[in-house]
């Protein structure tokens, strides 16, 4: 872990008590309770199937909160989880780009979607190695770990406030993963909040301030600042 | 809201340029129901030419529940109907975009087949007037009655098979309009032909404004 | 609520209200097959065949009925989130369907001895069979294989939209008709001058089958609203045992 940086004394950037969110009838998350500061890289772990990816489908603004109460960059998640949508980034495990599209459409269409500038969407380009012979390349024909570049450089387009990573290395080569570590690095030196699950232990152990252990929906250890 | 609708309409049109679907596949679908009429009907004994409307607005139809699948599936494969919903775009303006997008390729396909008709069964084409602002109102109904029950069905494994049935029925009116507009026009009395334009002119605006208010709540749930 | 109180309220969907209602219903049905099979006399032009009216058009009457609820149930529910007019809406959505099967059927019954022929491109039978494609279209979206919110949701909009179809419908399907023929076919029928018994009889119908629609509606409610009610209960223990998951690893 890195050494630990001081709390800024400023409101919580994700403040969760008893969070409840359902996938069909079933309480993927059964009571979540999680505080995250300003500025801070929190490590999410837990098996398969603990409730990460629903976690942060959920901080996204993506999935109801069934029970309980969750503020997100000062938005009240209950009374209308829209209005975070378009502040935060999810990276999930599906890519959301249109294969039939080349990567440069694909990025300057969400760059442009999220009010994004043109700038934005080439610096990003340049920033993930994609600004040369792939900017013209239809999606399809990427390999899995290009195509993770080119959602990367979507989300880094959008300069998100809170970013939402669902195994970010997966997928990705060596200097793929350097790379991610120090966008998201770069990023909370910005001002940016950053959640991540991750099989890269060792990695993600270096990258992040504080771990959260999730198991069965609910939280089981914490060493940020929500622990008792 | 005209933003949005204009950067996803510009998105679905490039699209379609790079995949070339519409023009490779439902286009050719499109003339080969022409060919298949005139094989059914007999061309010598003047059905043809007595059906023509009719089945020039059935190869329409057909072709657009092609194109409509086709406009929809881009939108519901990997994840991208979740990252539309957090791109802040308006849900309005992704209905409207859509809407235009099919609509363009729709007016495209309506020409080349007027062509094919006009060709193929020596239709002889009169009431310019009357056939343009018929297919304008059709095309219309058609593409926006099709993106609200499109999404309707959407995302499901029975959607191929869901949106006819849902679709058909409610364009039943339109087939109806645009088929008597057409008469009236190749048969030289257009002015029989102008109320069946307002009617369609009234459905193409009750699903335009069904659309926006309800495409925000058909893109929510997940 | 105990297990054993839970479990008699889901043992039946009747009350004594509704008991006294489809008493009520029942004795109606007999007194319409007393007054339209017995009592009432043969029409002058359609001879017996008249007696089919006096289903056919009450039947009519609440299939339209059944629609009209659906389009303002839906329209409540997107609204207000309310789920009991959700319910309201697709119990009425089914019994409007079953009510128009019943028109279409007679209709075509009654069709064969006066017109000839079973189906004739009429206005009325048309666009009463695009009503039953309509609602077709409707339930199949209603029943769809998927999560409980997708498909009250997507029903939801294909109910909103069932009257103004059906009205632009019927209006497209009356022009199209009226342009080469004068709908007099089932004018001559059901318009032509009706009194005495006859009209009785059909009164003995509306109230008949009015009442059937009534307890049908009811009860096809209060099933949907258990079963949601079944769906609400083990939300609970979902939570104590996905908790009881993670305290175990």
């Amino acid at each position: 872990m890195r050494p630990s940086v001081p709390v800024p004394p400023t409101e919580a950037v994700i403040r969760l008590r008893g969070v409840v969110a359902l996938l069909g009838r079933f309480p993927a998350l059964a009571g979540i309770d999680l505080e995250v500061a300003p500025r801070r890289i929190v490590l999410l772990r837990g098996a398969n199937g603990a409730g990460k990816t629903t976690l942060l489908r959920t901080l996204a603004g993506l999935i109801a909160v069934a029970e309980g109460q969750a503020t997100v960059l000062g938005v009240d998640l209950v009374a209308d989880r829209r209005a975070v949508r378009h502040r935060v980034g999810l990276l999930g495990h599906a890519t959301g780009l249109y294969d039939d599209l080349t990567v440069g459409d694909n990025v300057r269409f969400w760059a442009r979607a999220a009010g994004a500038e043109a700038d934005d969407a080439e610096q990003a380009l340049v920033r993930l190695g994609l600004a040369g012979r792939l900017r013209s390349v239809a999606v399809s024909r990427l390999s899995a770990g290009q195509r993770r570049r080119t959602s990367l450089a979507c989300l880094i387009a959008r300069r998100p406030e809170l970013w939402l990573l669902d195994e970010p290395h997966a997928g990705l080569d060596q200097d793929g993963r350097d790379l991610v570590d120090t966008i998201l690095r770069e990023a909370t030196a910005a001002g940016a909040t950053v959640l991540l699950s991750s099989h890269e232990l060792d990695r993600s152990l270096q990258l992040a301030d504080e771990v959260v252990t999730i198991a069965g929906g609910v939280v089981v250890a914490d060493t940020g600042m929500s622990a008792p | 809201m005209l933003r949005d609708a204009l950067l996803i309409a510009g998105k679905d049109l490039r699209l379609e340029l790079r995949s070339r679907v519409a023009l490779n596949q439902v286009l050719p679908f499109a003339l080969l129901v022409l060919v298949l009429f005139a094989f059914a009907l007999d061309p010598d004994r003047g059905l043809l030419a007595r059906a023509t409307p009719g089945l020039y607005w059935v190869a329409v139809l057909f072709s657009a529940l092609l194109a409509l699948q086709r406009s929809l599936s881009v939108e519901s494969a990997d994840g991208n109907r979740d990252a539309l919903r957090l791109s802040g775009l308006d849900p309005a303006g992704i209905f409207l975009g859509k809407v235009l997008a099919v609509a363009t390729q729709l007016a495209v396909l309506e020409v080349l087949l007027g062509v094919g008709v006009a060709v193929l069964y020596t239709t002889r084409i009169t009431g310019w007037v009357l056939l343009a602002v018929t297919c304008v109102v059709a095309t219309a109904s058609i593409a926006a009655a099709g993106t609200l029950f499109g999404v309707v069905a959407a995302g499901l494994r029975v959607r191929e098979t869901l949106l006819p049935l849902l679709l058909l029925p409610v364009l039943a009116p339109v087939l109806i309009g645009a088929t008597r507009a057409f008469e009236a026009a190749l048969a030289g009395s257009p002015s029989e032909g102008w109320p069946w334009v307002g009617l369609m002119g009234v459905f193409a605006s009750l699903y335009i404004v069904a659309g926006v208010f309800g495409f925000g709540p058909l893109l929510e749930e997940s | 609520m105990t297990t054993e109180a839970h479990r008699q309220d889901i043992d039946s969907t009747g009350s004594n209200g509704t008991r006294v209602l489809g008493i009520a219903a029942l004795i109606a049905m007999a007194a319409l097959a007393l007054f339209g099979l017995v009592l009432s006399p043969a029409d002058a032009n359609q001879g017996e065949v008249v007696r089919i009216l006096y289903v056919h058009v009450p039947s009519a009457t609440v299939a339209y009925i059944g629609c009209f609820l659906t389009t303002i149930g839906s329209a409540v529910y997107l609204w207000r989130r309310s789920r009991w007019w959700e319910l309201v809406a697709y119990a009425s959505a089914e019994i409007a369907t079953v009510f128009t099967s019943i028109v279409l059927v007679t209709g075509m019954i009654w069709g064969r001895p006066t017109w000839g022929v079973y189906w004739v491109w009429d206005a009325r039978l048309t666009s009463t069979a695009m009503l039953l494609l309509l609602l077709l279209g409707y339930l199949a979206v209603r029943r769809l294989p998927a999560d409980h919110e997708v498909r009250t949701r997507r029903a939801a909009i294909v109910g909103l939209l069932l009257v103004p179809n059906v009205i632009i419908v019927r209006q497209s399907v009356q022009w199209w008709r009226t342009l080469h023929q004068k709908p007099t076919l089932l004018a001559n029928g059901v318009g032509a001058k009706i009194e005495g018994l006859m009209l009785f009889s059909l009164f003995v119908g509306f109230i008949a089958i009015g009442l059937v629609f009534a307890w049908l509606l009811i009860h096809r409610f209060r099933l949907a609203w258990l079963e949601d009610q079944l769906d609400e209960a083990g939300l609970d223990v979902a939570i104590a045992e996905r908790r009881a998951e993670g305290a175990a690893s």
